[in-house]
């Protein structure tokens, strides 16, 4: 695996483009990560889309690198504009400064105030006239060629990306489209942010994949079975991505009526010996509930997979926040311990979704995978992630075909780690009902005090004595420290930068990311932190995770949290100002 | 049946049951749908451990537990979603769901429409007695608009949902009315159910003696086994909607396309081999 220069902040190149719909500034954009993979290098892309369902305006934002990167800029160096319908509502998502130059298509619309007031370098492009003079060319692709010249990207890495992408279209359109490319790389001359020339490429493989797709891998290299959803956005993807691998795999996906359906149905299939998944966000979660609650009382192995999505009730579908992490720890009625984990990255989405249904596997219960917009549906080139070499499955009874039948199996067996052999169907000798209701050993329905009591304990027991290992957190400890970090899920690459800077500016910040939010490490989160100021950094309003944190006698009292709702990510520059003011005034 | 398939070992009904004893009122109609269940699997021969029977909740749907087979008392509603993941990942099992008028028309009721249309090999019991029974007595989905009770003192004044039309309506292959105080005729249902390929209803009315005391006389005013079998939706649509709700028997089965696991038709790879094209597909 390439050994990268870990440098404070890595060399970064923002790229944005903007259009109406059918102007094709998403393919563009596509286009730029595939070919700038190709010449050897790294990236991220973000999109933003207007309210309309399909062809209104939509941008992409892209951040290219040398190295793995998976945070955002402080601006966009280089906005192109394909027209300037509606450029408003991409105010938020393409920061524009003294800095940034902006170049547009002009034969139609003059920039908007917004733009000619952010002191951006404005240069106008008659792009329209160029694609006149190229049959069956599109300006998105004369476009593409001004950015690969602006950024110094060779004409042969977009023609591979362009063949990829348009290949099947047959050789004209691409040939069309590399004439259009060309007229765009030789219609500017000088190149202000050749970027790419001063680095060095790698020549080793990389993947090109989104968050989303990154958990549908990890599930199926955890044995996934079975996946059950309804469709929802941002979650979608997830088993979109999945539909024809699981069935490579031996595999079935269920497109279920609604949610509440969707979790039944993989905990039927669950029953049934298959490694189970579905996919939703806030909405869909709302719905499941009470199935869920169902996997944690009856023991069936059950990985749901929730992707943030601003709320509450329908919300911001389209755009990120951290704010559900209340509804994955709490929201199941009576006592019901289960899991809660979240990713810290894009790239580890694919090591820790292979260990969240591991873990539901071996541990008989409901995992909750939580992850976010941002986290799901930014696209990555990132470095191929080996499989977790993980040896958790599911505990079955020894099959004896001499078994005495007639002392009776017993599902629900009281045992020393909480986990009970569980039989399949199939299995003779071994039948019994999983049951919701407080049940015995046997599984029999029983309001008894003594049954309820030794079952809620057996299954907050199995999760709390289970050995989870390292992967509970990601500890970046800063030698000398009194300053401690909290963060989790797709805060932690910003802030992972932040406190990278100023630790490289002389301050000394240890950082924690959690991983395992439920059942919390809290003795060792505890150790960790008992001498430290920690600042607790989340996007949601209500600062969800301090306050648990500060609940479960995680970290001091006197912890502070920096909490912002979504919808925008966090970037590392918003961060230094919060974090340093917090260190002023907790000296 | 040919001489060679007579099964070596003949089952008996109660091979199938378990040694819990159920919770039902004294006279109440689920135990004779216990009892005709158990007989038609010992007809059919099935071995215990390759049945999941899987429920939701109400007096009818604590049947898994009286079972000695794979069950699963599930939540409220969602029996037919349960079984249909169970019976997608292992094709291999009979799967039989069962509950009530409450469980699978009211709050189940979108599971029910979406199960008869993808018309998987699942075998649907609903032990109708126009009641909620579990929870005391409430009008339910099949209740008559006039009956009068604690929720609804004048009635619901809303006509009776029609489970057998929508099942029709919705791609259900098999649709059988049943009455649990007509042991022989529920068992021969039952046995054509779960032998048929698809989703089959069976609506079986079933007493509560508790809340709906009148209902014992359903004993007199039900036609039993006269209705003449179809396959023909047009017919059955007649028949059905033509009946007062006591005529017995199978009104309609027909070869239809079943939803089925489509990862044990093409499997070509081995895991390992399909793993490794999946991850090729990711590179750049
Ligand atoms: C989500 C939910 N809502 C309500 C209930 C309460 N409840 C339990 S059983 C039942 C109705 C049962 O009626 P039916 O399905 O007709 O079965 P029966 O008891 O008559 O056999 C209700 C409303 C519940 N258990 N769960
Ligand atoms: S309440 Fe009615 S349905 Fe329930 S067990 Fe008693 S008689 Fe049967």
């Amino acid at each position: 695996m390439p050994n990268h220069h870990q440098q404070t902040v890595p060399p970064r190149l923002a790229v944005s483009i903007s259009g109406s719909g059918g102007t094709g500034a998403v393919t563009v954009g596509l286009i730029l990560l595939d070919a700038v993979a190709k010449a050897g290098f790294y990236g991220n892309m973000t999109r933003a889309f207007g309210p309309q369902i399909r062809g209104g305006e939509s941008a992409v934002m892209l951040h290219f690198s040398d190295q793995p990167i998976e945070t955002l800029a402080e601006f966009s160096q280089l906005h192109l504009a394909l027209d300037w319908v509606k450029f408003d509502r991409f105010e938020d998502e393409i920061p524009l400064t003294a800095d940034s130059l902006v170049i547009y298509e002009n034969s139609r619309e003059k920039p908007p105030g917004l733009v000619e007031n952010s002191g951006a370098t404005l240069l106008g492009v008659d792009l329209q006239a160029i694609v006149k003079t190229i049959k069956g060319s599109r300006i998105n692709m004369v476009a593409l060629g001004i950015v690969a010249q602006q950024i110094g990207l060779a004409r042969h890495f977009i023609e591979a990306a362009l063949q990829k992408t348009l290949g099947r279209k047959g050789s004209e359109v691409v040939e069309t489209s590399m004439a259009a490319v060309d007229a765009g790389m030789a219609l500017l001359t000088d190149t202000p942010l050749s970027g790419l020339a001063n680095w060095q490429p790698t020549h080793q493989p990389r993947w090109n994949m989104s968050g989303n797709e990154a958990c549908g891998l990890g599930t199926l290299r955890g044995g996934l079975k079975f996946a059950a959803a309804y469709p929802i956005t941002p979650a979608t993807d997830i088993v979109e991505y999945l539909a024809r691998p699981l069935v490579q795999m031996g595999g079935n996906l269920l497109i279920a009526e609604d949610e509440l359906a969707a979790m039944n149905m993989v905990i039927g299939a669950s029953f049934g010996g298959a490694p189970s998944m579905t996919a939703t966000s806030g909405p869909g979660l709302s719905l499941m509930i009470e199935a869920m609650g169902l996997a944690v009382a009856a023991e069936i192995p059950a990985l749901v997979i929730t992707v943030m999505r601003g709320g509450p009730s329908t919300g911001i579908p389209t755009k990120s926040e951290q704010s559900d992490l209340n509804q994955a720890l709490y929201a199941l009625h009576g006592d019901a311990p289960h899991l809660v984990i979240a990713p810290l990255n894009i790239q580890e989405s694919v090591n820790i979704s292979q260990w969240a249904l591991a873990l539901s596997e071996a541990l008989q219960t409901l995992v909750i995978l939580v992850t976010d917009q941002h986290l799901g549906q930014t696209r990555m080139i990132m470095d191929p992630v080996d499989k977790l070499p993980l040896t958790l499955s599911r505990l079955q009874p020894k099959a004896d075909p001499t078994a005495d039948t007639a002392v009776h199996y017993q599902r629900y067996q009281i045992t020393d780690s909480g986990i009970s052999p569980m039989s399949l169907p199939g299995m003779g000798s071994y039948q019994y009902a999983a049951e919701g209701l407080t049940h015995t050993e046997s599984g029999l329905p029983s309001s008894r005090v003594q049954d309820h009591a030794q079952h809620l304990h057996k299954r907050s027991h199995k999760i709390l004595q289970f050995d989870y290992g390292e992967l509970w957190a990601q500890r970046l400890p800063m030698a000398n420290a009194q300053h401690t970090v909290i963060t989790w899920g797709s805060s932690f690459e910003a802030v992972k930068e932040a406190v990278k800077l100023l630790n490289h500016r002389g301050a000394a910040i240890s950082l924690i990311g959690l991983r395992l939010i439920m059942p919390l490490q809290a003795e060792a989160l505890a150790a960790l932190t008992q001498h430290q100021k920690v600042l607790v950094i989340e996007q949601n309003d209500s600062a969800q995770l301090s306050h648990y944190l500060l609940a479960e006698k995680a970290i001091p009292l006197d912890s502070e949290a920096y909490a912002k709702p979504g919808p925008l990510l966090f970037k590392p520059s918003d961060l230094i100002r919060p974090i340093q003011t917090w260190m002023e005034d907790r000296t | 049946m040919s001489v060679e398939k007579i099964p070596v070992k003949k089952a008996r009904p109660n091979d199938y049951t378990s040694e819990h004893h159920p919770v039902w009122c004294p006279g109440c109609g689920h135990f004779f749908i216990l009892r005709a269940l158990t007989k038609a699997l010992a007809w059919l021969n099935l071995d215990k451990e390759n049945i999941g029977l899987v429920s939701g909740i109400g007096c009818s749907s604590r049947l898994p537990a009286y079972l000695d087979v794979y069950g699963f008392h599930g939540v409220h509603g969602r029996a037919l979603a349960l079984a249909s993941g169970l019976k997608l990942a292992r094709p291999d099992l009979t799967v039989i769901a069962a509950g009530g008028d409450g469980d699978g028309y009211s709050i189940g009721g979108n599971h029910f429409i979406h199960a008869c249309r993808r018309n998987m090999d699942i075998t649907y019991i609903v032990m109708d007695n126009e009641v909620y029974g579990m929870t005391k007595g409430q009008p339910s989905p099949t209740s008559d608009p006039d009956w009068h009770s604690k929720l609804a003192p004048k009635g619901t004044g809303l006509a009776r949902f029609n489970p057998m039309g929508i099942a029709l309506a919705s791609g259900a292959s098999f649709i059988a009315r049943g009455f649990s105080g007509d042991p022989n005729g529920l068992t021969k249902i039952l046995t054509e159910a779960i032998e048929h390929k698809g989703f089959s209803l069976v609506e079986i009315k079933s007493p509560c003696v508790t809340f709906r005391p009148e209902q014992k006389d359903w004993h007199h005013a039900m036609r039993l086994m006269n209705v003449t079998l179809t396959a023909n939706p047009m017919e059955a649509a007649q028949a059905i909607y033509g009946s007062d709700g006591f005529d017995t028997g199978i009104f309609f089965q027909a070869d239809m396309p079943v939803y089925e696991a489509e990862a044990a038709n093409e499997k070509p790879h081995s895991d390992s081999a399909s793993m490794e094209s999946i991850e090729k597909a990711l590179l750049v």
